[in-house]
This record gives structure tokens, C-alpha cells and sequence, in this order.
């Protein structure tokens, strides 16, 4: 399909909901191309490859909704498919605020090219694919003889989509990403483990994808470190955690951002917009306009212009992520109602200068497992990491948790790394925590 | 096989979503040819719903082998879902998924190429075949052998087909139990309930000439609910699922359904949180299987072990845990989640012991890890779809009945936890390091359950955690509700199940 098919297609299949009573609708056509490769032990170990086409329509009946996606897209099939879709609809609860978004928020998209496309994708071959997987495999295991195991992969991915609503709504994107990376396995005579890590980059463009020696080599490095990895005492500690593991944290805010957790009344930040939720340190971005980000975007999954808002500044809540449904419920204007790219105001010390600066505590590089309760704050996690004393890594440390609420570790912000991870559309630094609860032993 | 046929299918894929009851919408439906009663497998059938035969099949494979591959198979897949949400007291959305297509899959030792089509035409299969024949590249060309329908023992009959339920007979379900929940205390002030059923019909043809088929129910029912007490918020849920028919939810259940969910809310209240560090922990009967699951599970996947990445790669036939320690994973469970007639490439399901009486026995295998090292296949070869490859997984993990009983594994604890229902665990299969999350509990003081815990994580090592079960009880139960596990970035329905067990120690997430 090319863009104009798909365009007809989203409004062909909006006519069609219409005919059969619909009052409005809502459809996502798309088409996506994904090719994965994963070497190991010198040769190829896995190769897949495959094209996919999706539609997802949403059906405002009424004032009754409903939503239905398929992987059949020809018109023969679509036909039946929503004729059914809305006679379904028709068996639920009237609900007055579900509607398509007023198009008035359609309005204001900022002019700008956000990079989602790399031309070069189209000259990417299955020789330098391989061949990209398999330096990186070759930098790994020149790295060390206590290597178990390295896997290495490349992968690549394209779609296409168009977006079209009934009441005005009209949007397509194409786009590309790349990934690779390496994870390796090491064997620890000390403990008789077999400590794991990985390194992974993901890329709007190809050219951005990091050497194979800058990913094979650090994933080495990361699992040698964890040899002889052991907890330690309960206790209070300082706590660093690694860019990568620090959005993981702050993904805990997330659900009871949300409006709809608001509305369901099982959010602990109901009601506290202008309270100091974090310390001064603590400020938190949704910027949708990073050339090349993840998450970048001109309109949100609902069709609404985005715009950068500050979620958290200096610690005060400044904004929910409100969508247009749960935004009506609770007579609230919509924001939008999921992130974009995350981003924080960055301090000026690399990771190696915060590890210098503490005195007793532990660098956290992963966590595992764990959870939080949105209604309440309660949060307890597992961690994986390095005990710090005086500046120096002293030794590897597992098998422990943080616990806590989280109206309280945000508070524990002391310092910003200066090293945000671009890997992810949550682009978090390393962070500073005093005093945080671990329990081990 | 005439075009008439190919238009009929295309009908019956896009079609198959459950409806209301609006007369003639399923007259006019060519799944007919699926009319039997839901689980009878009639080859023919199969065959007629994907529009193809034996000589189609074979020719895909054919060309799958073309570039020397030692294997392939060729793995259908149609499946329909359907969700209907309550909030605020209105059954107010619904959402359908149809999806179908056909995955390739080629083996050349232990490497494997992959690809899959949504079309499920003669060319566009011979296209996939010839993608994921690229693995291979040797001289050698086996050709595919004959197929021989290989028929299946029925683990999870149900008497209606979900694409005969309609979306009115569901409704009332999810109004009833939202009455009931509000009824039971008044300090509830939201409930989320969703119906969830997912049911797909698959066929696997392999090049070593087996052909099966099967149909794969699935349904849960999820009660979530808020309450408010003394300007406090707290919540939780309660779900029950399973291969089920829609007869599952008898009155009983859906009682319970919401009684249990309620009075896993508001018990919340008095909840406290425990002292951080090791302590003894207790493991109510029941989902509390999530130990095993992450504990020991994952690491007798046999790919991990062919890898040799497993903490558990060195420990076959040794001593791993008390002689009264039997650890299964099993996928012929009746009617559980986790339960399959047959894997995602054609091997039986079974029994599968993975610790005997104290000793490790047995990995999980796929087709590549069985041949690896030798032995037979265990079923436990699984996908999320036909949009990916196969890899070893868990099905039903669960603990056989030990010597003790719960009454004597709580009087002989001081000091510690006792752990009931759960959200999520993960494990580093390497290091051994796994985790699982706790929702509620007890704190269990000089022999005695006490107060309410909440919203802790407990961690430890597997091996050393398998060490470290001291007591068994008799009263084996499995998970009620809907466990899905990840790895690799598939998902696939698990159970799993645990009499009442102690651990004399591990790391409470509690508060110093």
C-alpha cells in the first residue's frame, strides 16, 4: 500500500461504519516490515523476517463505543468486519462522554520534521546486517575467556501508517528504527553463578547506531563486573541509580499520572497538582520535539497537537497526562494522555563524578521485579548493583530490595547526571538519592 | 479447491467475532464448517478453514527445504478475542481483535529463520517458505515426508464455542457482579470489570509428515475495585481464568468473584508493612506457585541450559532440594490456563517432572533442544502467535502435596511473613537472582497469623531458595486466576500452583 491507499482505505472504512450507523469513527491503517538476526557462536542462530499490515477502527454509535482491530485488510473481508463491529456496539451503555476529541485540538501541530525516516534504510542489505552482528560478537569475545555464552543481534524495522477521523482528522507518518547490541554471560567461580548484562541501542537512524566495538565490549565489561555479586546488610545507604534503570523508577509515576487513574480514584497524586511532590532537583518534561527522539511526535494517538509540558518542576506537579475521554469524566482539559519523549532538566557530573562524590551506598545498574501500589505510593523492588565507599566501587552487590512511597524518594533527589540515555524515548540520567532503605540480609 | 472456497474463508477470518444475538449473522457465517461441538477436530475442517491440502503444504515446505534446512514447519493460526469493560456501572466499551496468518519456520542444527504471512495463499506462503529457508545453506534437499493427521487427547472440552457467545449473554455477568461488589461494603468506590475471551484454532504440518490440529479456548473475568476509608485510598483485584466455556461462570464464582476482590481491598486498611531483611516466609496454597515459576521454572527452559546460561546447567540428576520436594510442569491439566492438547509444533503435551523427590530431572524442551541432547520432546515447545518462532516454556508449574500441614508450618514460624496473593516476579536466569511481588499477606508472629502485610518484594536465589524449603503441607491448589509470561518477547498463558510451603529464609522488602 502506498500512502494515498491507505488513506482511502481509512476513509473507505470510516463510510462503511457510517453506512452501517455509526456516528462517527476513528481509523489507524498501517503496514510495518521487521527483519531480526541474532548470531551466536560464529554463525547465524536466528533469522526472521516478515511484513504485517493492521486497521483499528473505533466506533462512536450512538454514544456507545467500542474498538476493533484486524490483520485482514481487504475491503471483501472489512466489510463484514464492521458491519459486525457496530451491530455489537449497539448492545452497550450509552456513555455521554465518549466521543472522537473536539477537532479544535487538532489544531497547532508544530511545523517541524522530527527525523522518523531514514532514507538509508532502503540501502541496508542482508550481507552488512550480518556483518554488524557479527563484529559485534567478534569485539565481545575477544574481550575476555570467561565468556559462557554472547549472543549478538541487529535489527531493523519500517511502517507506515495513516490516521483518519471522521470529524476532520487527517495524519500519516513512515518511519525506521534500528537496533543492536549484545548480551553475554560469564562464568563466576566465585559464586557459582553465571551473571548476565547486556548493551542495546535502538536508533531512528542507521547511521546513529553506536560501533560494534562500543556495544560488545561494555556488555562484557558489565557482566565481568557482577562477579562475586552478594548482598549486604539492611540498612540505609545513599543510592545512585544508572541512566538506563532510572526511568524504571519513574515509570512508577506514570499509571497514577494518568487521568483515568484519577477518574477510577486509585491515584496517590489526585488532587496534589501544585504540591512539591519531589525535591528542587526533581523536574520532570514531556518534549515531543526531539529530532530523532523515540517518542517524538506532532499529534498524540488521539489526533491532539502535542506540546512540550512540564510534568514536574522543581518538584511541584504541574501536569497529569489527561486523554480526551477520561479528560471529559473529570471536566478537565485534555493534556495528552500519554508521554512522548521524558526528559529532565540535566546536572553537569557524569555517572563516574556522582560515584566519586558518595561516600557509603550502592549504584544501582538494574532492578528486578517489584511494583508499586498506585492508590497508595507503596513501592518495593528488587536491585542489582555496585557497593560504593569513598568514591571507589568496592563490590558487586545483589539479592536486595528498595522499598519506600513514593511521595517520599522523590524528595531523596539530591543530584542529576549529565548523561541522559537516548536509547529510550524516556531519556533519564543517572540519578542521586540520600538515604534510601535497602534490605538484604 | 475452488476460488468459491477461498471467498468463503476470507468471510469466515474477518468474521469470526462474537456478536449480540442478531438472527442470521452466524447463518450467514462460513465457519459452519467448525459446526461440531466446540474441540471435536476434524482434519478436513481445518484443512477447509485455511484453504489448503496436503499437496499446498507440502510444496511450502518444499521450498522452506530448498536451501538445505534439516527441518521446518508450517503453523496456522486464526484467533478471535473479545473484551467487554464495565466502569462506573455501565458496560461501556468492547473491544475485538481477529487475526490470522500463517508462521515458517526452518531448522538447520540449532539455528532457525523465520518468517510469516498474513495471506494464506499458495504464493504468498511459497514466498515466506523461501525467506526463512535462508538460514540453511547446504547441498543436502530432504524432502517434506507425507502427512499423517496426528490426533490429540482433549484436555479442555467446553460446550460453546466463544464465537457463539454473544455479547448480550455476557453483559449481565459483569452488571451482576458489579451489584454485588457495591453491595458488600460501603467503602467502595470504583470497580473495573472486564470479560475477556481469546480462542484460536491452529494446525501444525511438519516436514517429518505429522499434521494436528486443535482449538484453544480461553476466558478470564478481572474485578478490580477502589475503597475509601477515613480519607485513605486503597486497591486491588481478583480474577478468575482459564481454558473455559462461558459455563464456567456458575453463580458460584461470580459470587466470589466479587467478594474475593472486595474483601482483597478493604482488608488493605489494616495492613502494615513488615521489618526489611531475611526472615522465615510462608507460601499460602495456591498462586504462590509464582516461586517455582521464577525460582526454578525458567531456568530448566532447556534452551537457557543448551546455552548453558542457566544456574541450572550443571545440576541435572543432582540433588537440588528435601526429598520431599517434587516439582512439575505440566500441560494436561483440565481446563487450566496454562493446559495445551498439543505444542505450538505438534509435540504431545504431558506431565513433566522437573525436580523428583529432591532431584533434577528434566528440562523443557523444543524440538531444537530435545535433538540437542538426545531425548524425547516434552511439549513444552510454545509461541504467542504464528508471528513468531517456537521456544522452550513452562505450562502448569506446580509443587506436589508434601508431609506436612499448613497448621504446623505457621505454629513452627516466629517471626515472618505469610504470602497470599501476588502481581509479578522476574528472574536473572544466570545469576539465579528472582523475585516475586507480594499484594497481601500476614505477618506470622510466635506461631500465629497476625496483621495484614501490603506491597512488599521478596528476593532471593533459586537454587538456594530450593534449599531452603523446609516444609511441604498436603493441600496442593493452582492459580485461579490469568498468569501470562514473558520471555523473549512473547507472551504465553501459564498456571501454576503450591501447597503451603515454608522457606526458612529470604529477603523481605519490608521497612527498617
Amino acid at each position: 500500500m502506498n500512502k494515498k491507499e491507505r488513506l482511502e482505505l481509512a476513509h473507505w472504512a470510516i463510510k462503511q461504519a457510517q453506512k452501517q450507523g455509526a456516528n462517527d469513527a476513528s481509523v489507524d491503517v498501517g503496514n510495518s516490515r521487521d527483519i531480526e538476526i541474532e548470531f551466536r557462536d560464529k554463525k547465524l542462530d536466528r533469522l526472521k523476517e516478515s511484513t504485517q499490515n493492521y486497521l483499528n477502527l473505533a466506533i462512536y454509535a450512538g454514544g456507545r463505543y467500542s474498538s476493533h482491530s484486524t490483520n485482514d485488510i481487504r475491503r471483501e473481508s472489512l466489510g463484514k468486519f464492521i458491519e459486525d463491529a457496530v451491530a455489537m456496539t449497539k448492545y452497550l451503555t450509552e456513555d455521554p462522554y465518549r466521543t472522537l476529541p473536539d477537532p479544535k485540538y487538532y489544531e497547532g501541530q508544530k511545523e517541524i520534521n522530527l527525523g522518523f525516516y531514514d532514507p538509508a534504510y532502503e540501502g541496508v542489505n542482508s550481507d552488512q546486517r550480518v556483518k554488524i552482528a557479527r563484529e559485534i560478537e567478534g569485539a565481545a569475545m575477544a574481550e575476555s575467556d570467561k565468556i559462557i555464552s554472547c549472543t549478538s543481534g541487529y535489527s531493523d524495522s519500517f511502517y507506515e501508517m495513516a490516521k483518519v477521523h471522521s470529524n476532520g482528522f487527517e495524519g500519516e507518518r513512515k518511519a525506521t528504527a534500528f537496533s543492536a547490541g549484545a548480551e553475554v554471560t560469564v562464568d563466576d567461580d566465585k559464586t557459582g553463578g553465571r551473571p548476565r548484562d547486556w548493551e542495546w541501542v535502538t536508533v531512528r537512524n542507521y547511521n546513529d547506531l553506536l560501533a560494534p566495538d562500543k556495544l560488545g565490549k561494555p556488555a562484557v565489561k558489565r557482566a565481568l563486573d557482577k562477579i562475586g555479586q552478594a548482598k549486604m546488610e539492611s540498612g540505609s545507604y545513599d543510592m545512585i541509580i544508572e541512566n538506563r534503570s532510572a526511568a524504571r523508577m519513574l515509570y512508577f509515576m506514570y499509571g497514577p499520572l494518568r487521568a483515568r487513574s484519577l477518574q477510577q480514584k486509585r491515584s496517590f497524586l489526585e488532587g496534589k497538582l501544585g504540591e512539591k511532590i519531589g525535591s528542587d532537583k526533581f523536574t520532570i518534561i514531556d518534549d515531543p520535539f526531539i529530532v530523532g527522539g523515540l517518542g517524538s511526535r506532532t499529534y498524540d494517538d488521539e489526533g491532539m497537537a502535542t506540546k512540550r509540558r512540564v510534568i514536574f518542576d522543581k518538584g511541584i506537579l504541574k501536569s497529569y497526562f489527561v486523554d480526551w475521554y477520561y479528560g471529559q469524566k473529570l471536566g478537565m482539559e485534555p493534556t495528552n494522555g500519554s508521554p512522548s519523549n521524558i526528559v529532565t532538566e540535566y546536572g553537569n557530573k557524569s555517572l563516574d563524578e556522582l560515584i566519586k562524590q558518595m561516600k557509603k551506598g550502592i549504584l544501582v545498574t538494574s532492578f528486578i521485579g517489584g511494583n508499586s501500589n498506585s492508590a497508595t505510593g507503596d513501592f518495593s523492588t528488587g536491585i542489582v548493583g555496585q557497593y560504593i565507599e569513598d568514591g571507589t566501587i568496592i563490590k558487586p552487590v545483589n539479592e536486595m530490595n528498595i522499598s519506600g512511597n513514593l511521595l517520599d524518594i522523590w524528595q531523596q533527589l539530591t543530584e542529576v547526571g549529565n548523561d541522559p540515555r537516548i536509547y529510550s524515548s524516556w531519556r533519564m540520567p543517572s540519578l542521586y538519592f540520600k538515604d534510601i532503605q535497602f534490605s538484604g540480609i | 479447491m475452488s476460488t468459491m472456497t477461498r471467498r468463503k474463508f476470507i468471510k469466515a477470518g474477518a468474521a469470526g467475532i462474537a456478536l449480540a444475538s442478531i438472527p442470521g449473522i452466524f447463518r450467514a457465517n462460513p465457519l459452519m464448517a467448525f459446526s461440531a461441538p466446540a474441540g471435536e477436530k476434524k482434519l478436513a475442517d481445518y484443512l477447509e478453514h485455511f484453504d489448503v491440502d496436503e499437496s499446498i503444504i507440502r510444496d511450502v515446505m518444499a521450498a522452506a527445504l530448498e536451501k538445505g534446512g534439516d527441518y521446518c514447519d508450517v503453523y496456522f493460526q486464526h484467533s478471535i478475542g473479545s473484551y467487554i469493560g464495565l466502569e462506573d456501572n455501565a458496560v461501556n466499551k468492547a473491544y475485538t481483535n481477529v487475526d490470522f496468518g500463517v508462521g515458517i519456520r526452518v531448522i538447520e542444527g540449532d539455528q532457525t529463520g523465520y518468517s510469516f504471512t498474513e495471506e494464506i495463499t499458495p504464493k504468498a506462503m511459497k514466498l515466506a517458505a523461501k525467506t526463512a529457508a535462508n538460514i540453511a545453506s547446504e547441498s543436502k534437499n530432504l524432502p517434506p515426508q507425507r502427512l499423517q493427521h496426528h490426533e490429540i487427547p482433549e484436555y479442555y472440552p467446553i460446550k460453546t464455542r466463544w464465537e457463539d457467545v454473544k455479547i448480550d449473554q455476557k453483559i449481565p455477568y459483569l452488571q451482576k457482579i458489579n451489584d454485588k461488589v457495591f453491595s458488600l461494603d460501603n467503602r467502595i468506590i470504583k470497580s473495573q470489570i472486564w470479560f475477556d475471551d481469546d480462542t484460536s484454532y491452529i494446525m501444525i504440518a511438519t516436514s517429518d509428515g505429522k499434521i494436528v490440529c486443535d482449538y484453544q479456548p480461553m476466558t478470564s473475568i478481572y474485578v478490580g475495585c477502589s475503597a475509601e476509608m477515613d480519607g485513605r485510598r486503597e486497591r486491588n483485584s481478583f480474577n478468575l481464568a482459564g481454558r473455559q466455556g462461558i459455563d464456567f461462570f456458575t453463580p458460584e464464582r461470580v459470587d466470589r468473584l466479587a467478594t474475593e476482590a472486595v474483601n482483597r481491598t478493604v482488608e488493605l486498611f489494616d495492613a502494615v508493612k513488615p521489618a526489611a531483611g531475611e526472615m522465615e516466609v510462608v507460601l499460602a496454597a495456591g498462586s504462590s506457585g509464582i516461586l517455582l515459576h521464577e525460582a526454578i521454572g525458567h531456568g530448566m527452559e532447556a534452551d537457557f541450559n543448551r546455552k548453558e546460561i542457566s544456574i541450572f546447567s550443571d545440576k541435572m540428576n543432582k540433588p537440588v532440594a528435601e526429598k520431599f520436594v517434587s516439582i512439575i510442569d505440566n500441560g494436561t491439566n483440565p481446563n487450566l490456563r496454562g493446559s495445551i492438547n498439543v505444542d505450538d509444533e505438534g509435540n504431545d503435551s504431558q506431565e513433566t517432572f522437573l525436580v523428583e523427590n529432591g532431584i533434577l530431572r528434566s528440562y523443557m524442551h523444543d524440538h531444537i533442544s530435545a535433538k540437542y541432547y538426545g531425548v524425547k520432546p516434552t511439549g513444552s515447545g510454545r509461541r504467542q502467535s504464528f508471528r513468531y518462532p517456537v521456544i522452550p516454556r513452562m505450562r502448569n508449574t506446580y509443587m506436589l502435596p508434601g508431609p506436612h500441614n499448613k497448621e504446623e508450618i505457621i505454629k513452627s514460624v516466629k517471626k515472618g511473613v505469610y504470602c497470599k496473593d501476588f502481581s509479578n516476579g522476574q528472574v536473572f536466569i544466570g545469576a539465579g537472582d528472582f523475585t516475586f511481588y507480594v499484594l497481601s499477606g500476614n505477618l506470622i508472629e510466635d506461631g500465629k497469623l497476625t496483621k495484614p502485610v501490603k506491597d512488599i518484594n521478596i528476593i532471593g536465589n533459586g537454587p538456594d531458595v530450593l534449599k531452603k524449603i523446609v516444609m511441604v503441607a498436603d493441600d496442593l491448589e493452582y492459580a485461579e486466576g490469568g498468569w501470562t509470561c514473558g520471555k523473549d518477547g512473547q507472551s504465553v498463558p501459564v498456571s501454576m500452583g503450591l501447597p503451603t510451603v515454608k522457606v526458612s529464609s529470604i529477603t523481605v522488602g519490608g521497612i527498617s
